[in-house]
């Protein structure tokens, strides 16, 4: 859909361009699975374009990872107004280069944390989780999981966030004890894969009993295909959580509209299509509640996160940690 | 006349000597033992091969400094002497335009060059239908129809039966009468055949040629040890 | 050639300007990186030599086992001819053009932990293997580099003349030490290089099949740099260790690697004359059969797992299926047209830049590329065009193997006869060139466009999201746990692929030399 009227817009360009130069455009750097015909890109930019008198525009940028380094790339001569798509593991990188600017007052999130960052600008979230067949006995917590003879793969925090996000997870949990746990944990490693889709596809091909992603991965499952022999493990030292923001270019050429946009992003417009394309938590619950299916997702009993400087400091050591115990 | 003047040439251990000329129209067969520097001496007179030094030259014009295409010669290599890919006639064609892009005329010399040594109607065939004679013809059709005054041959019929190669010496004879011909060979038999002169290549020089009849009538020592006499 | 030996009119200087375009190109990439690198580089860590140590190792490996392998294969098949040869051979070299994590799926579905291989050995009471870490490594590679290993040195079997085949049988000499010896000492140095210089960076395979960090290759450390921890000073600085690696073992290889002197025969082919004994022919079928074996099961394994995604294709796959062919169009004619300018040329500055893209990190490059047309244009606009050319470039160096020998043997057998002509130039290239490398070109040009069709390489960086080619929509569909319909792009795409390379590859051979 998104695709005709781009191309609609590319041939009205051709023909009448100072017509279509009244149109303002608002340019939003996201990553790759949330423009993508399944993910929340098509019904958002309707569902904003229809108030904005605005043309909104998606450029894709791979994974969370290659979004930030694009727009570091690009510097301050960057085409984007707004930046969607990071998690709180880059954030600090992104707030570093000075080309953010703040945002103005949030409506009230439904995060399972605080939110106190006067830059970034949550939109959904999720907490890691390991994802299994249902009749695999599940563990209880990470020694469980080490002491068992389960298999899982894992993603490469040095290329992928979800791998960055179970290092964090563990430092977090145990702290100077991480080491010692990845240790424990090398004989259950099938493999480590370069990202998530690498890591889901092996799960799925039944070469692990479990694989890292999210607790509402089993929500996919369940809601789009049906299936229901899918859960997440649910661990005792709590889970790690991965909320992502978007933030405004302090040099855009649309501040206001990019403000608009900021605001729109916590409204039912944007957040009711979060759970069943994304497949992750709105950071403020619609008006109509999460989908039938969600109701059986785990909750975790505490929240791990670090604040973006913390994630900063404590990251290279937590993944060499992790590298060097692996590594043996 | 083509005249050699001092020409030389080194290369590692290897060397040749060649200091002198033959007249225009004869036929002059190079002979002498293997490795000893026959075709050598061929390809620095076409062009493929830079002496070390001396000069060479056709009439009064030194073509030393020509490309191979530029010379007045053709060659009949060992092998390779026609592009397998095109046909016959395009092979021939060649002689007339080097980007084959031939009009009527042209078209019709060629087929007249092939029905010359015997090959009419065969120019729509690719030279790997063709016999090792019928190759060796189409050859020389080319090479008749490049008109060039000077004409190498190094060994262009080695492969082919003794009575086939007497017929190909034959047509080479009758049909580049008033050539100048170079022919390096093996068999002495080839040289009294069609050669006016004979060149004995031997011990790093090539020598002056002399009459092939008191060649072999009078071998020096160097021709006798080559033609197994004592 | 000999010292005295005259420049015959080969034609050189355009490969020159290419040699020179393309050296200067990726050395502009690199600089790109580096001079928007804040600061510069530090030491290499005791990890990156870690990294460097196993990239080595497991390309050395690889490389080792994927020509090895592949000699007894291709020459089974230069001197079999059977039902369905031409088919087997094409769909052989399948897995060298699917996009790598196909590949380790398909790979995965056999030797994997339960697959097929792992329950046959349970319905044995035999206990598990697991093949990751360094065995699943060099497993990877040997399955994705096998085909072309097999196919290059089929190459050179089949450039031997039937005459000179001939001659052999009824000299009774030992055709193995009269031909084939000397055929593979030429060819086998080429063969290993390319192989090793694709290891070198290699960066999924590597990951995924290597268990975990002890597989670390130099790549994974680079996309860490530009990535992660936006370290351009560093990646810049590993992607020139990777060139120099690269470098230095293309120089190895030229020095160890003879001039192919076959000889010409009249186009004949001809290896066909096989030995009749029980045994050989035995072996022949055995290293046949085990090849087909594994490479195809795993093929077999893609294409019944996209069977049953094809019913959930997105509606976007018909563009995406057009997209991706004109880019790999574009891709193959390009790649040909700069290798053919550098086998023209010849010697050891065109083997070198010939070589130097297997060498080069995409992902630099692609960073080095978006920095410089960044400010100039949009490089989203420009995400077909910027790919068809980086594509162009990563499949150069097969392009350029695929036909340097055909060129340098064209011009020891043709050259003095072409020079004796006149024919210099157009008409050269027209006349002589272009007729005798049918083959091989048909050839290249059809892998440029299959290996094309399956990167997914540096569209990630540029594509705004509504360029689509088919990679990236199977990647998206796997990032959208869409893995059933990611799996029917998957064959879709090997079936372009396939489709693309057969019909080049078929174009080269039809009435070739007839």
């Amino acid at each position: 859909m998104r695709k005709t009227h781009l191309s609609h817009v590319a041939g009205l360009c051709l023909i009448a361009s100072g017509a279509m130069a009244e149109t303002p455009v608002l340019t939003v750097y996201t990553y790759d699975s949330f423009t993508s015909e399944w993910g929340p890109g098509p019904a958002v930019e309707a569902a904003f374009e229809e108030t904005c008198g605005c043309d909104l525009q998606f450029v894709a940028a791979g994974d969370g990872a290659a979004l930030l380094s694009r727009v570091l790339l690009e510097g301050a001569s960057t085409e984007a107004d707004i930046v969607l798509g990071l998690d709180t593991t880059l954030t600090e990188k992104a707030l570093a280069s000075g080309l953010f600017a703040p945002h103005g007052d949030l409506a009230p999130l439904d995060l399972p944390v605080e939110w106190i960052d006067p830059t970034f600008v949550p939109f959904d979230w999720g907490w890691f989780a390991f994802v299994a067949n249902a009749d695999v006995a599940a563990p209880a917590d990470f020694e469980a999981l080490a002491a068992s003879d389960l298999k899982i793969v894992i993603q490469d925090p040095r290329s992928s966030t979800p791998g960055l996000g179970l290092v964090m997870w563990v430092k977090a949990a145990y702290g100077d004890r991480a080491g010692e746990i990845w240790s424990a944990l090398a004989d259950n490693i099938v493999t480590v894969t370069p990202g998530w889709s690498e890591a889901y596809g092996l799960f799925l091909e039944g070469e692990a009993d479990a694989v890292l992603s999210y607790t509402t991965s089993p929500a996919y499952h369940l809601i789009a295909e049906g299936d229901a022999s899918k859960v997440a493990w649910a661990f005792a030292e709590g889970h790690y959580l991965q909320v992502e923001v978007a933030g405004k270019i302090a040099g855009t050429d649309q501040p206001d509209l990019a403000d608009a946009f900021l605001d729109f992003m916590l409204t039912s417009g944007f957040q009711s299509v979060i759970p069943t394309t994304n497949w992750m938590y709105p950071a403020v619950t619609p008006e109509g509640g999460l989908p039938e299916g969600y109701e059986q997702m785990i909750s975790p009993v505490q929240s791990l996160l670090y604040s973006s400087a913390e994630a900063q400091a404590v990251r290279d050591a937590a993944v060499e940690e992790w590298r060097a115990a692996l590594s043996r | 006349m083509l005249t050699l003047e001092n020409l030389t040439i080194e290369q590692g251990d290897f060397r040749l000597k060649a200091d002198w000329s033959v007249p225009e129209g004869s036929v002059t067969a190079i002979v002498g033992p293997s490795g000893g520097g026959k075709s050598t001496l061929l390809s620095m007179i076409g062009g493929y091969f830079s002496p070390t030094s001396g000069r060479i030259f056709w009439k009064e014009a030194d073509i030393g400094a020509l490309p191979p295409g530029k010379r007045p010669v053709s060659t009949l290599f060992q092998d390779n002497n026609l592009f397998p890919h095109l046909t016959v006639a395009q092979n021939v064609g060649l002689a007339l335009r080097p980007d084959l892009r031939l009009g009527v005329g042209e078209n019709e010399q060629v087929e007249a060059a092939l029905a010359e040594v015997g090959l009419g109607g065969f120019g729509a065939r690719k030279p790997g239908t063709l016999s090792g004679g019928q190759a060796s013809r189409a050859a020389l059709a080319r090479v008749l129809l490049q008109s060039r005054p000077l004409i190498l041959l190094d060994e262009p019929f080695s492969a082919l039966g003794p009575a086939m190669r007497r017929e190909m010496l034959e047509l080479v004879a009758e049909k580049l009468k008033g050539r100048t011909v170079l022919m390096v060979t093996h068999d002495p038999e080839d040289a009294k055949q069609i050669a006016d002169l004979l060149v004995m290549v031997d011990g790093g020089v090539a020598n002056a040629p002399v009459a092939t009849s008191k060649a072999f009538a009078r071998p020096g020592p160097a021709l006798a040890a080559y033609l197994g006499r004592k | 050639m000999a010292r005295g030996a005259q420049p015959l009119g080969r034609i050189r200087a355009p490969g020159l300007a290419v040699a020179f375009a393309i050296a200067g190109f990726l050395g502009a990439s690199v600089w790109a990186v580096a001079a928007k690198a804040a600061g510069r580089p530090g030491f290499l860590t005791a990890a990156d030599l870690a990294a460097l140590r196993f990239t080595l190792i497991q390309a050395a490996l690889s490389a080792a086992l994927s020509v090895g392998l592949a000699i007894p294969v291709a020459r089974a098949l230069a001197r079999r001819r059977f039902a369905g040869r031409g088919a087997l051979i094409t769909l052989l070299g399948a897995p060298f053009i699917l996009p790598v994590i196909v590949a380790v799926l398909g790979l995965i579905a056999v030797f994997g932990r339960s697959g097929l291989l792992n329950e046959l050995l349970a319905l044995a009471h035999l206990p598990k293997i697991s093949i990751y870490g360094l065995a699943g490594v060099v497993l990877g590679h040997v399955f994705l580099n096998l085909p072309l290993g097999i196919r290059l040195i089929l190459q050179g079997w089949q450039a031997i003349p039937s005459e000179r085949v001939r001659l052999a049988v009824e000299l009774e000499g030992s055709r193995w030490r009269l031909l084939e010896w000397p055929m593979l000492r030429s060819v086998l140095p080429g063969a290993f290089l390319a192989v090793f210089l694709i290891c070198l960076t290699s960066f999924t395979v590597a990951l995924t099949l290597g268990g975990g960090p002890k597989a670390t290759t130099l790549e994974l450390a680079i996309y860490q740099a530009v990535r992660f921890d936006f370290d351009l000073a560093k990646a810049a600085q590993l992607a020139l260790l990777q060139l120099a690696l690269g470098a230095v073992f293309a120089a190895v290889a030229y020095r160890s690697g003879a001039a192919l002197g076959m000889g010409a025969g009249l186009g004949r082919q001809g290896f066909a004359i096989a030995p009749h004994g029980r045994l050989s022919t035995a072996l022949d079928t055995f290293w046949i059969a085990l090849a087909a074996t594994f490479l195809l099961l795993p093929m077999v394994m893609v294409v019944a797992n996209g069977l049953g995604g094809l019913n959930g294709l997105p509606s976007g796959i018909g563009v995406a299926v057009l997209r991706s062919v004109l880019v790999a169009l574009a891709a193959a004619a390009l790649s040909v047209a700069l290798a053919l300018a550098l086998a023209l040329r010849g010697g050891p500055v065109a083997m070198l830049v010939g070589s130097l893209p297997l060498a080069t990190s995409a992902l630099v490059v692609g960073t080095g590329v978006f920095l410089m047309l960044h400010g100039l244009i949009n490089p989203t606009r420009a995400a077909l065009p910027v790919t068809a050319a980086l594509n162009a470039l990563v499949g150069l160096p097969f392009v350029f193997r695929g036909i340097s020998s055909a060129v340098e043997e064209t011009e020891a057998n043709y050259g003095r006869l072409a020079a004796s002509l006149g024919l210099f130039g157009w008409a050269r290239l027209r006349l002589l060139i272009l007729p005798r490398l049918r083959r091989p070109l048909g050839f290249a040009a059809g892998l440029a466009a299959a290996m094309s069709v399956g990167d997914l390489g540096v569209i990630l960086l540029f594509s705004g999201g509504d360029q689509e080619t088919l990679p990236l929509m199977m990647y998206r569909l796997m990032g959208a746990y869409r893995m059933e319909a990611a799996a029917g792009v998957a064959l879709v795409l090997v079936v372009v692929s396939l489709s693309l390379f057969w019909l080049f590859d078929r174009g080269g051979r039809a009435d070739a030399d007839a």
